[in-house]
């Protein structure tokens, strides 16, 4: 039986899906290209070129950047390229250390038994088994009541006072994507050949050199796509950030989802875009990585 | 001490954990036991926490209320109830037509040429790594009165008009079966818009798992029932479809369990209409100021999720082995 042979059933339904997964995302960029302001149906293309925005009423007649008269309204946005600057510095900071602690956390479950392990293994999968919105509120709850009473026991004013903003944002974003690390490291642990390190030890090389100079570079690979799922997860995190930021530490999807609930201009829909388009090539950069994974590691 | 170290195997694995686990302890454990304390406590006029413990505000969630309509002095209000069966329900909904529209694209990539499955998977990746609150809004534009559905149904409306045009003259008794008058449809803020919204922000997430565990079934399965008579749809029933199931429950704990607690898909699909257990304990913490109803209600919807899927995974296993793959 030939396992390649489809039934036309099975093709008309995976295209539909396919439609059905795509048709909103087009639709969306096409109308990052709307001459019409108000956004509500899509009047045409932005056609002429000129040196002044030019508008006939809510409609863009002519514009210096022709039609993508919205992706150079978002440039000129400084709250977007604040909010977007923040996403990252965040995104950056909190992936380096999840990874760091998490790694870590991986080689202790993976190879080692102490009496602390259950609990570990614990605290690792309750962020899998409850809705974010529980550990959200729960974070915040907990920075509320410790913040308010930090500030009356120490009796801080004014910008000594702790508040919500973007340590509070990293901080939890950490919490949640810690397990993701671990997990992904300890599955790229499971399958470790050991002798390499007993040859380096056999050798004589003392634990620490054996691990920078051996079984880090063979975990690598694996902490790499560990790191990179963090990243993605804080770049793309709503619910969390949602209810641990502050004034000054707004990111890119609280930022959308606040326009969203004022107005509504095509440049949304060209912030949206341009995120598309930064995460596709952020995927591809995973699919090279592990491509690359899949070449024989070499000590 | 650093000899010590060496030797004692436990405590370098406990150092090594340490931070992890300390991290969750203080961001995870905690959060969740104030929660607890929380929800006993009673509002102050400020929207602050006074410590107490009373069982107040879950009373109030299951519908005993003191604000009654003919005088009463308590009655029953299903406000909070209804809360809660709504999201239920929603997530079930959502998980079926999950899995219904899942299904067969797994199956089709997972028996497709092995040339071309990454290709199929990367497509299916994109959408999941784009932005959660721009896919909703991706929705909210199609589903507006204005926007593309209602305008693609009324290109239809309008086709079928000229297209019966000659018979409406004919029969002018009968002129209101060939004519439509198209009124756009007011799609957006009901709660099929949030079905459909939740179906297209979670279904990548149950593509996956399936399509892993259909991938790993062996060709030489197919083989076998081929060469003992059995047909096509036999084998599905009897060789696909059993072995497939580790990956239809990991998904379907990728899909139920967020489903329960999203806000952002009722909150922008469905406006002041569709109201989850998500939009609930958000308005508490946000809006109402009341920290102790909204900790009541999370950990109440905690342990709903926790209790389905604790049911759901003693019943069909946990599928772990599709989640690290």
């Amino acid at each position: 039986m030939n396992p390649h042979r489809r039934s036309p059933w099975v093709i008309a339904a995976a295209t539909f899906v396919y439609f059905f997964l795509y048709a909103p995302i087009v639709v969306l960029i096409l109308y990052s290209f709307n001459a019409s302001r108000a956004n509500v149906k899509f009047e045409g293309f932005i056609s002429s070129f000129s040196d002044r925005v030019e508008m006939d009423g809510s409609y863009v007649v002519a514009s210096p950047c022709g039609p993508f008269h919205w992706y150079c309204d978002l440039s000129k946005n400084d709250d977007v390229m604040e909010a977007a600057g923040n996403t990252l510095t965040i995104a950056v900071t909190a992936t380096l250390a999840a990874t760091t602690i998490g790694t870590m956390a991986a080689l202790a479950l993976q190879r080692y038994d102490f009496k602390i392990k259950p609990f570990s293994q614990l605290s690792l999968y309750i962020p899998i088994v409850i809705p974010e919105i529980v550990m959200g509120i729960g974070i915040l709850t907990l920075f509320s009541q410790a913040f308010g009473w930090l500030n009356e026991a120490l009796n801080l004013v004014g910008d000594a006072r702790l508040a919500l903003g973007i340590g509070t944002v990293t901080v939890s974003h950490i919490a949640f994507m810690v397990p993701f690390v671990t997990l992904v490291v300890q599955a790229r642990l499971q399958g470790f050949d050991k002798s390499y390190e007993e040859a380096a030890m056999d050798l004589g090389a003392n634990e620490w050199t054996t691990f920078w100079r051996v079984t880090f570079p063979m975990i690598l690979p694996g902490v790499l796509s560990g790191a990179l799922l963090a990243f993605t997860l804080s770049l793309d995190d709503f619910v969390i950030t949602f209810f641990t930021n502050g004034p000054g530490s707004t990111t890119l999807p609280i930022y959308v989802y606040g326009l969203l609930r004022r107005i509504i201009t095509p440049q949304v829909n060209a912030l949206s875009t341009v995120w598309i388009l930064t995460v596709f090539i952020a995927v591809m950069l995973l699919q090279w990585l592990q491509s690359r994974e899949q070449k024989p590691a070499h000590s | 001490m650093l000899q010590r170290l060496r030797e004692n195997k436990s405590m370098q694995g406990t150092l090594l954990a340490l931070p992890t686990t300390l991290w969750l302890f203080v961001l995870l454990i905690i959060p969740l036991f104030l929660t607890l304390v929380v929800s006993f406590g009673q509002r102050s006029p400020d929207g602050d926490v006074i410590y107490s413990f009373g069982l107040h505000n879950y009373i109030r969630l299951f519908g005993y209320s003191t604000d009654c309509a003919n005088g009463q002095a308590s009655c029953f209000d299903p406000l909070y109830v209804n809360i809660l069966s709504r999201s239920l329900s929603l997530a079930f909904n959502t998980t079926v037509i999950v899995i219904m529209m899942a299904y067969p694209l797994a199956y089709f990539i997972a028996r497709s040429n092995p040339n071309r499955r990454n290709m199929f998977l990367f497509m299916v990746l994109i959408p999941l790594w784009t932005n959660f609150v721009i896919r909703v809004y991706a929705w909210m534009m199609l589903l507006r009165k204005e926007g593309a559905i209602n305008i693609i149904l009324g290109w239809l409306a309008s086709g079928f008009n000229v297209i019966f045009a000659p018979l409406a003259g004919w029969f002018p008794e009968m002129a209101g079966v060939f004519h439509i008058n198209f009124v756009p449809l007011e799609l957006l803020y009901t709660p099929g818009a949030v079905l459909v919204g939740m179906v297209y922000e979670f279904l990548p997430f149950m593509i996956l798992p399936i399509y892993t565990s259909l991938e790993k079934i062996d060709n030489s399965l197919y083989e076998a029932a081929a060469d003992l008579g059995a047909n096509a749809f036999r084998t599905f029933l009897r060789v696909t479809l059993p072995l497939s199931m580790p990956g239809v429950v990991a998904g379907t704990i990728l899909v139920f369990i967020p489903v329960m607690g999203t806000f952002i898909v009722s909150d922008i699909l469905g406006g002041r209409q569709v109201i989850l257990v998500g939009n609930l304990i958000q308005r508490q913490f946000l809006d109402a100021r009341d920290p102790t109803f909204g900790s009541a209600a999370s950990l109440i919807l905690m342990v709903m999720t926790l209790i389905v899927t604790y049911f759901y995974t003693r019943k069909f296993g946990f599928g772990e082995e599709i989640i690290a793959a």
